[in-house]
């Protein structure tokens, strides 16, 4: 009797186990053809929040001009985007700074060889409330500002309220890139607020009179107001023009990262944003053409 | 009939497979867990861990300390639970002993639908709806702070807290409850004096897992609470931005370089998250344990 449930519990695991391996290979065989026939005709953007509306646009346009093709767009950030081109789980990665040392060892450590396109500007402005009275402030006051030295806006010339300072998360390649630019390598203030998102950034200052940030160009709505930054060479509004002249002291490059040399589609979607067309597109989503 | 039997083998050993599939899952999961957390502490000493004040991941040097998460999950879970359970016993007395039936059956399914709302909704509604209105209302320097994240978090233990401890009301043997009644005690006498105790195993076991919810809940308090790294004072720091362990790990786990030392900190820090909610499911069973054991009496 017993020997007989031996039996057939043996069985069913067999059982399992096939079933399991059959799962197995239809899921290889459907896989290997996907690849086939659409690997010519897919391909993958991910990566940074700020790159990611432009991207948006330019691969609606390109699938409406050519129908059979399919590209994808996902947003979380310039490293996210960054580290899953390390893994060959994309095509083209976006990302708003440039990858850093430790990336590109990484990368080529796996046999990916990181190609940087330059396909855009971007302005990153610095918004309060709209009702906040201040309208422009130096760089060492962002700085000071955002590493803790100043606390209140009456110290900056305002009104006698708490600044509530406001940061993306360390995914943000803005995050990188404000840090390194604007606090200098300083680190921000511990008490900051840290957004998600820059969406999360607009909604807290657009309601908060002591909140101050800092958000890509393209989201510098009427619920914000951007204010002239001073270097040292005269206070400078985020403006098309001073963006585009250089003058404005936060403007950035927009990057797409790819591993070599692009090809096949990739290669035409790229080609497709470098183009008139493409490039006008990056005008109408609020970011600045290269060429 | 000897077939049969075989029959309802082969199946009782598929379904003993089954189930046991779910520990073999939560074992891998374990040490997947644990062997990348440890994995810090060959860069970082354990003690500057679990003792340090500063979370400053990207910072050079790098600092990993535990404790404003820490403290910014428990301030947050423990406001969560003040708010939510006298709430919660309140409407489990309601619908056990005072509602009609006809108004039972209609809270009930209410109260289900609350627990099925998913996180980022009521996260969304939290800053749009009650971080403008909070800060006004208290005048603060900004409405994303702890408090904000209890008041929703307290929101979303409620069916937990309500549906368990409602059951443990309702399994009361009835002949106590009429025995207090006959003594001439009034209702409120009876529920305040009576019940209540007679319950407090199986609400206490209820405050437990609405505990755990609130505590290893991510997207509603990383949308509301600010996510500032700071140690919160108390009891100041209710009405301050706080970050809690399960934010942290979702605001950073995009970043981070697979095998870092940041990698394995986030890590460190789920393995903590791990143990603290693995501690607080364990107590709730055991306090249900007693309590059943108590009703066969």
């Amino acid at each position: 009797m017993s020997k007989n449930i031996q039996i057939y519990t043996v069985l069913s695991i067999l059982l399992v186990g096939l079933t399991f391996l059959g799962i197995g290979c239809i899921d290889n065989e459907n896989g290997s053809d996907e690849q086939i026939t659409t690997e010519e005709r897919s391909i993958l953007i991910k990566g940074s929040d700020t790159v990611l509306p432009l991207s948006q646009a330019e691969a609606e346009e390109f699938m409406i001009n050519d129908p059979d093709t399919s590209v994808t767009v996902v947003g979380g950030g310039s490293g996210v985007g960054i580290a899953a081109l390390i893994d060959g789980e994309v095509d083209i990665a976006m990302a708003s700074r440039n990858m850093k040392d430790s990336e590109i060892e990484n990368a080529q450590n796996n046999g990916i060889d990181p190609v940087l396109h330059i396909i855009a500007w971007d302005g990153i402005a610095v918004v309060v409330n709209p009702e906040n009275p201040i309208s422009e402030l130096t760089f060492d006051q962002v700085r000071s500002i955002y590493n803790g030295d100043i606390k209140n806006w009456k110290e900056v010339g305002g009104e006698d309220r708490i600044i509530t300072t406001i940061t993306r998360d360390s995914s943000s390649g803005t995050y990188g890139y404000f840090q390194d630019n604007v606090l200098q390598g300083d680190e921000y203030r511990a008490d900051a607020l840290v957004q998600p998102a820059t969406g999360a950034i607009v909604q807290e200052i657009s309601h908060n009179k002591g909140a101050i940030g800092y958000i890509g160009f393209a989201y510098l709505y009427d619920s914000v107001k951007g204010l002239a930054l001073n270097e040292g060479e005269g206070a400078v509004y985020p403006e098309t023009e001073t963006i585009i002249s250089g003058t404005y002291p936060l403007s950035r490059p927009l990057y797409y990262y790819t591993d070599g040399e692009p090809t096949g589609l990739a290669k035409e979607y790229l080609d497709f944003v470098m183009s008139q067309e493409g490039q006008d597109i990056i005008s109408d989503v609020g970011y600045f053409p290269v060429v | 009939m000897l077939k049969m039997r075989y029959k309802e083998n082969a199946i009782e050993t598929l379904l003993f497979l089954a189930s046991a599939v779910t520990v073999l899952i939560l074992f891998l999961l374990c040490i997947f867990l644990f062997r990348e957390g440890i994995s810090l502490f060959h860069e970082v000493s354990f003690i500057d861990f679990i003792t340090g004040t500063a979370w400053y991941p990207t910072a050079d040097p790098h600092k990993f300390g535990l404790l404003p998460l820490l403290f910014g999950s428990l301030i947050v879970t423990a406001g969560a639970i003040i708010i939510s359970v006298p709430l919660g016993i309140a409407c489990a007395v309601y619908i056990s002993e005072l509602a009609t039936p006809r108004v039972a059956e209609i809270l009930k399914p209410f109260i289900e639908i609350l627990a099925g709302i998913p996180s980022v909704v009521y996260g969304f509604f939290g800053l749009v709806v009650l971080v403008p209105r909070l800060q006004n209302f208290l005048n603060l320097s900004t409405g994303q702070t702890a408090l904000t994240g209890s008041v929703m978090l307290a929101v979303m233990a409620l069916p937990t807290i309500i549906s368990i401890s409602e059951d443990a009301i309702s399994s009361i043997p009835s002949y106590i409850k009429e025995g207090s009644l006959a003594l001439g005690a009034t209702k409120w006498q009876t529920i305040y004096k009576v019940l209540l105790p007679a319950a407090i195993s199986g609400i206490s076991a209820a405050v437990m897992l609405g505990m755990g919810r609130a505590i290893g809940e991510t997207m509603t308090v990383m949308m509301v609470t600010g996510n500032s790294a700071v140690i919160p004072g108390f009891p100041s720091g209710i009405l301050e931005p706080v970050r809690t362990m399960t934010a942290t790990i979702a605001l950073e786990m995009g970043e981070v370089p697979q095998g870092s030392e940041h990698f394995h900190a986030l890590f460190a820090i789920s393995s903590v998250l791990f143990i603290m909610t693995f501690l607080i499911n364990l107590i709730a069973d055991f306090i249900k344990k007693k309590y059943r054991f108590k009703e066969a009496i």
